[in-house]
């Protein structure tokens, strides 16, 4: 064997002790990328609804004729959609990391999993129906 | 951890507790928080799209939650927290492309990021209160 610290066998199927190679670290890149563009233009419209009005009726008006520009109903979603994807890789990441109990850690994954596609559908029909 | 029976040879990580204190290390530990942190956050503006959806009573609600003093400490802290993360995920992109890892750089871009998430946030709250 060579000094290489890696197994030859992980050497020969090359992708590392993830067992995925760089799947999980591409995903996490490519939602931060649009992230940088998504966030300011989520953060953005969400103050203008939030300062600018006098009460919450006010608010609930902005926030309904906001969604109801097909454009902005499909980016909020489209930003909604990046956040939880990239969220749900970064807190995979957090329990595969602390927590070692091989049970625990199952359950909290698909946990993981089950909330964020949850969230998701909670944010597709709230905007689908302010939309509609 | 590492007790006797340990006979693997490769290299182990070196716990939290024997690092000595340097920013780069803070803005890490940081990067995680904020991240968790930005999880519940998104929960919270899922949460808000589903008030909106489910009509004025609903939304005058959760409205009336984070018009309170309790809520918008909530808000800030996650203002904070998105620009932290924000800030600091520029540097992680940064970082892939192989730019910015000489300990001055990376020093000076951990604490930007700090500066930046604290005083994004205090601005734009100042803003947003000041417009009333």
């Amino acid at each position: 064997m060579s000094n290489s610290m890696r197994t030859p066998l992980g050497r020969v199927r090359g992708l590392g002790s993830a067992k995925e190679g760089i799947n999980h670290f591409m995903k996490q890149r490519a939602s931060a990328i649009a992230l940088v563009f998504l966030v300011p233009w989520m953060i953005y419209n969400i103050v203008l609804i939030a300062c600018c009005h006098e009460d919450a009726a006010a608010r609930f008006e902005a926030a309904n004729a906001f969604l109801t520009s097909p454009l902005n109903a499909i980016f909020a979603l489209i930003a909604i959609g990046a956040s939880l994807y990239h969220m749900r890789l970064g807190i995979q990441v957090v329990i595969e990391d602390y927590i070692h109990a091989s049970g625990t850690k199952i359950f909290l994954l698909l946990l993981n999993s089950f909330v964020t596609i949850g969230l998701f559908a909670i944010a597709f029909y709230s905007v689908f129906t302010v939309a509609a | 951890m590492a007790g006797q029976g340990w006979t693997d040879k490769r290299p182990m990580s070196p716990h939290l507790q024997i690092w000595k204190f340097h920013p780069t290390m803070l803005s890490s530990i940081l990067h995680r928080a904020t991240g968790v942190a930005n999880a519940v956050g998104v929960a919270m503006i899922v949460g808000w799209l589903f008030a909106v959806a489910s009509g004025p009573e609903a939304f005058a609600g959760y409205d009336a939650f984070f018009s309170s003093i309790f809520g918008m400490i909530i808000l800030f802290g996650f203002t904070v927290s998105i620009f932290y993360h924000f800030a600091n995920g520029i540097r992680h992109l940064i970082w892939d492309a192989g730019k910015g890892f000489d300990p001055n750089t990376a020093n000076l871009w951990s604490i930007f990021s700090l500066v930046f998430g604290v005083l994004g946030a205090v601005a734009l709250w100042a803003a947003i209160l000041m417009q009333g």
